[in-house]
């Protein structure tokens, strides 16, 4: 999907607003009607009602009719003094950074590659990346699943042809350190098109003269890399970066795929999946409210540094 | 809420970058033909590593049970059959889901397509008051992630009774998509400059007329583009499906495919294999139309100066 990232037909002379002050008239208003009232359904009134529900008991019992009880910040300091809640938090946090830095790690890898190598080599590696990542999320967990099943998996029976008699058989997701490794290596595999193709764009548009210039005067490739070429295109490593912090802190559909394929719940829940597991599993979603309201405010905080980043580089809303 | 918003917010990135050309590009940059072997080597290898579980998922899906059961892994289907297709096909639950998936993922593009149009065109062609609060808002919003909303989500329309009802997943879909999609149309409207529609009307046609035989087909590439975003997005969702299509009958392709491969059961895996391609094909397919797209640079040359 993120293949839209391109499409971006209006070159910036054309981008102007219109030059002259139209009429005063109703005619935008009208025009936004539609999104506004679809986005004011599908989100605003449910945010509206999460931040309520954030303060209310709404359990079980009020699932059956019974009024919702008031509770203030009950909900919030009951989950606050919750280490089980710190726990999952600590480990999203942790996961999603691991993650994030391991895909910009080979994505900018897989870029500088691809600047490097033979036109069609190249073509191969792009193709290959945009499979991945037109891969639907659901068909790439499957066979990620297929690939690691304990039984007749492909990556136990190379293991053990290695000589690693003891991957027989083996289990990758009862222990939640392998349970991991193997979601982020998922997770990892999913995003790293997007970085890689994004990061090659920006390497493309650094002038080859300073490269030039640079060995000239001695400077190794190493030191190429990391005193022209990335500070050159530190603006597309600190926006993709971020997305791909914002992205791993709500993974959810890989980590409940894998929960269901065999992991320990309670030792690998991270932030979504522990949402759903309070709201929709033990029906406890006045508590379920606070814990999203709490990943909500960490995304939109972080958002928030995306966005004035973003709008830097926008001279025109 | 993004539902997935992988794809969102490229954009920036391929702002600065100016990236305008297709991804995939033939020989590359002029200067460096031949490339490095040590390059080359390195990055088909990656490629390879890359490619395997996409491979092997088409692979698996045209063996035979007995061969994904053997001691030793099947690497190339020989004697492939279609049958593991075959057999979803005739699973009734698949054409349900599949079922449930299209209509969910047509009502979700015409609306979201339509409702974005107006807006971009709101936003491009008026200056008015709220306007950049609007784009400000559409622009956090579609960070918001599901996880974050779809308890309260759930139960609203647990109250109306819209779960495991196409209407309530549509509703919630389109509120996803039209963030992003109105923030791409944006682009592609304020693409095509008020000359060309002021030219046709001194022309003598109507501004109804000028917009569509002028401005609309310029629009469509955009439109397209927009309409396969919001394809991808319906049709791969997972997490509002599994929240809100919670009975068995009523299950979306990518919850119904999960149901698969749960902890206590023996999973059929070349079924499971099948169902995948089945729900990838068409997204790729998408996939690789949008990617050619982005290279056509829309009105170049129709104004002058």
């Amino acid at each position: 999907m993120a293949a839209m990232t391109s499409v971006e037909p209006a070159g910036p002379a054309n981008a102007q607003p219109p030059r002259r002050r139209p009429k005063r008239t109703r005619l935008p208003y009208v025009l936004l009607i539609p999104a506004v009232a679809v986005l004011g359904l599908g989100l605003g009134y449910p945010l509206v009602r999460q931040v309520v529900m954030s303060f209310q008991e709404f359990g079980l019992a009020q699932q059956f009719g019974q009024a919702p009880v008031w509770v203030g910040l009950d909900n919030y300091v009951a989950l606050l003094t919750d280490s089980y809640l710190w726990a999952v938090v600590v480990r999203s946090i942790v996961f999603c950074l691991a993650c994030a830095f391991l895909t910009m790690a080979v994505g900018v890898g897989m870029a500088v590659l691809m600047t490097r190598m033979a036109g069609w080599a190249r073509v191969v590696v792009q193709v290959v990346l945009l499979l991945v990542w037109a891969m639907p999320w659901m068909a790439s967990l499957t066979v990620w699943q297929w690939l690691i099943d304990s039984q007749y998996g492909v990556v136990n029976w190379v293991l053990v042809r290695l000589g690693l008699d003891q991957f027989a058989g083996h289990s990758w997701l009862i222990n939640p350190i392998s349970f991991f490794a193997v979601a982020g290596l998922i997770v990892v595999w999913m995003s790293v098109p997007f970085v890689a193709f994004t990061v090659y764009a920006g390497l493309t548009q650094v002038p080859h003269e300073m490269l030039e210039a640079a060995q000239i005067d001695g400077a190794n490739g190493w030191n190429r890399f990391w005193q022209i070429i990335v500070p050159m295109i530190r603006p597309i490593l600190l926006i993709v970066g971020l997305l791909q912090v914002i992205w791993d802190l709500k993974v959810f559909t890989q980590i409940f795929t894998l929960q269901e394929a065999g992991g320990v719940t309670a030792d690998t829940n991270l932030l979504g999946t522990y949402i759903y597991r309070l709201g929709l599993g033990q029906g406890d979603f006045g508590t379920a409210s606070a814990v999203a309201m709490f990943m909500l405010l960490l995304t939109v905080a972080i958002t928030f540094f995306y966005v004035r980043r973003m709008l830097r580089d926008e001279e025109e809303l | 809420m993004t539902i997935e918003t992988r794809p969102v917010a490229s954009q920036p990135a391929a702002r600065t970058s100016g990236m305008r050309r297709p991804l995939l590009r033939g020989a590359g940059t002029p200067r460096r033909r031949r490339g490095n072997s040590v390059a080359n080597i390195a990055g088909l290898i990656l490629a390879a590593v890359f490619a395997f579980p996409v491979y092997w998922m088409v692979n698996s899906s045209f063996l035979q049970t007995a061969d994904l059961r053997g001691p030793n892994p099947v690497f190339l289907p020989l004697d492939g059959t279609l049958g593991q297709f075959r057999k979803v096909f005739a699973n009734p639950n698949f054409v349900t889901a599949i079922t449930t998936s299209a209509v969910v993922t047509v009502l979700t593009v015409l609306c979201a397509v339509l409702f974005a149009f107006l807006a971009a065109l709101a936003v491009t062609r008026f200056r008015f008051l709220g306007r950049k609060g609007f784009i400000l808002t559409i622009l956090v919003i579609q960070m918001i992630p599901a996880e974050a909303l779809f308890i309260s989500q759930f139960r609203m329309l647990d109250g109306w009774s819209l779960t495991n009802n196409v209407l309530g997943l549509t509703l919630l879909y389109v509120a996803a998509v039209v963030p992003f999609t109105v923030w791409m149309l944006r682009g592609f409207v304020a693409g095509v400059p008020r000359e060309l529609e002021e030219a046709a009307m001194v022309d003598g046609c109507s501004r109804t007329r000028a917009f569509f035989t002028v401005v609309f087909p310029l629009l469509a590439p955009g439109l397209v583009a927009a309409g396969v975003f919001g394809f991808m997005q319906a049709w791969n969702e997972f997490t509002l499906g599994l929240v809100i299509m919670n009975r068995p009958e009523s299950m979306t392709l990518p919850v119904w495919l999960r149901t698969f491969t749960g902890a206590n059961q023996v999973t059929d895996w070349g079924g499971v294999m099948a169902a995948s391609v089945i729900l990838a094909v068409p997204v790729v397919a998408f996939f690789m139309l949008v990617q050619h797209r982005m290279a056509s640079g829309l009105v170049s040359g129709a104004v002058k100066g």
